[in-house]
């Protein structure tokens, strides 16, 4: 469903992704590692077609990053790193707009809405405007934004990132349920969350793929808990 | 254009959710009545606006630019672009959608300052086309300097800069129109030049627009200064909008 080739993409003489290529097909969860600036992010941006890449080309399903940018966003529930949103809004005029542009209207809106608004647990604070959020709820606002048109592709960038405990093992339990008729891919620095959700992994660093594997088979290789890999593999192939 | 409207709803609805509209509203309509009522209105013993309206292209150099710094200044500082843009709308939507939002919004000014309307009708009986025309006038100035201002917010991250550098641009275009500048420009260009800078000038349709005749070279002039600045603003925002 995700299908992305040679893509390149440097921010002035830094050069962030670099020849990357890979696939995803539906019912993955593919969890995208690496350490601080590797690329991650503008992989993922670029993907949501907010960024243009340099070269190379990537398409969701079926559909061209560049020719087609509007269809792919409407496929796409995307996720950004620092949840992006309108801090005066309330929540609840905030999902409006966001279904507003995804032409969700009448029935269908309410439908979604009910869905949503529980499965993300932002009722407490529906009437709340989101610049008097903590971060966990401010994520959880940016999840029913990203989910609320039922996406057929997720991309996910550090999705448990401020959330407590409970709410991170929610938020998996979230991924897993939609993992079967879904497309997702998730960035993460927290390797426990790979094991958790993820069944498929790769590590990337200075933009390009060091590693593309499952969580299990990279511990079998290399006989040692993910942690360790990570740390095998993204120091010891970059230096 | 299905993106348009979410923008265009959510845009005009913010105006109100914060303090900006009020404080703007206010500021401008005591500014304009103070100004027409300081400059001899009752002295003048006509029946017209004409002295309202020719305050207000210097109102709206600093106004509007104010209402149009935050257009996407505030959307790139606060990163709330990226949401923007990866929902299912395009830049030219979105460019299309928050200005029109903020020339409704300037309308909205304009149509409250009607206590003004109301007294000149009391006290005599004034040539209602003509005030119909001036704010026509007003209205397309008002979308003139926001297209302008418009394009400044994009180009620049910073409130504080785009706000200067729209009110300079702004004060260029009225200031460059006005008999001062113009006389001095013929001590030393020749007239075909100082005849460019005039019909190039705001100032100059505006005020042939207040003369109570909508030309078809004056609404051009404003036409074409709308959508030449929006369309470099969704240029410009589809090159920047990520950095």
């Amino acid at each position: 469903m995700i299908k992305i080739e040679e893509l390149r993409r440097s921010f002035g003489p830094v050069v962030a992704v670099d020849g990357v290529s890979f696939e995803v097909e539906r019912g993955q969860v593919l969890g995208f590692l690496g350490p601080n600036g590797a690329g991650k992010s503008t992989v993922m941006r670029i993907l949501a077609c907010f960024l243009r890449p340099d070269s190379g080309t990537a398409s969701v399903c079926g559909h061209d990053i560049l020719q087609e940018a509007v269809k792919v966003r409407e496929k796409i529930g995307y996720l950004a790193e620092n949840v992006p949103a309108y801090n005066e809004m309330t929540v609840g005029s905030f999902l409006d707009f966001v279904c507003d542009s995804r032409q969700i209207f009448g029935k269908a809106r309410k439908i979604a809405l009910d869905r949503i608004v529980p499965m993300c647990s932002v009722e407490s604070v529906y009437h709340q405007t989101i610049e008097t959020l903590s971060k966990g709820y401010k994520r959880r606002v940016g999840l029913a934004q990203a989910l609320i048109h039922d996406p057929e592709v997720l991309i996910l960038d550090e999705p448990t990132d401020g959330l407590d405990p409970n709410q991170k093992h929610e938020v998996r339990g979230l991924i897993n349920k939609m993992a079967k008729e879904k497309c997702i891919i998730v960035s993460t620095h927290i390797l426990e969350e790979v094991e958790a959700v993820c069944t498929r992994t790769i590590i990337i660093s200075r933009g390009r793929i060091l590693v593309d594997s499952t969580p299990e088979k990279l511990k079998e290789e290399h006989g040692c808990s993910l942690d360790e890999v990570f740390r095998k593999i993204t120091r010891t192939k970059v230096a | 254009m299905k993106g348009f409207s979410a923008v265009f709803k959510r845009e005009f609805k913010s105006y109100f959710t914060t303090p900006l509209a009020y404080v703007f509203l206010v500021v401008f309509l005591f500014f304009s009545g103070y100004l027409t009522f300081k400059q001899g209105f009752f002295e003048m013993r006509q029946a017209d606006m004409r002295v309202f309206f020719m305050n207000l292209p210097i109102l709206f150099v600093f106004m509007v630019p104010a209402t149009a710094m935050r257009l996407w200044a505030e959307e790139r500082k606060s990163g709330s672009i990226e949401l923007l843009f990866t929902l299912p709308i395009t830049v030219f939507e979105a460019v299309l959608g928050k200005f029109l939002a903020a020339w409704v919004f300037l309308g909205v000014a304009l149509v409250l300052t009607f206590p003004m309307v109301v007294i000149v009708c009391i006290l005599g009986e004034p040539d209602v086309g003509l005030i119909f025309t001036g704010y026509i006038g007003s209205f397309l100035m008002a979308g003139g300097f926001l297209a302008i201002g418009c394009f400044f917010s994009a180009a620049s991250k910073n409130q504080v800069i785009s706000f200067v550098l729209s009110v300079v641009a702004c004060a260029v275009l009225v200031f460059a129109g006005m008999p001062t500048t113009l006389s001095y420009l013929s001590t030393f260009l020749p007239s075909g030049f100082v005849n460019a800078v005039e019909t190039m000038s705001l100032q100059a349709h505006f005020e042939s627009i207040l003369r109570g005749v909508l030309e078809f070279k004056d609404l051009s002039y404003f036409v074409i200064l709308i959508a030449g600045w929006i369309a470099a603003s969704s240029i410009i925002l589809e090159e920047r909008k990520a950095g």
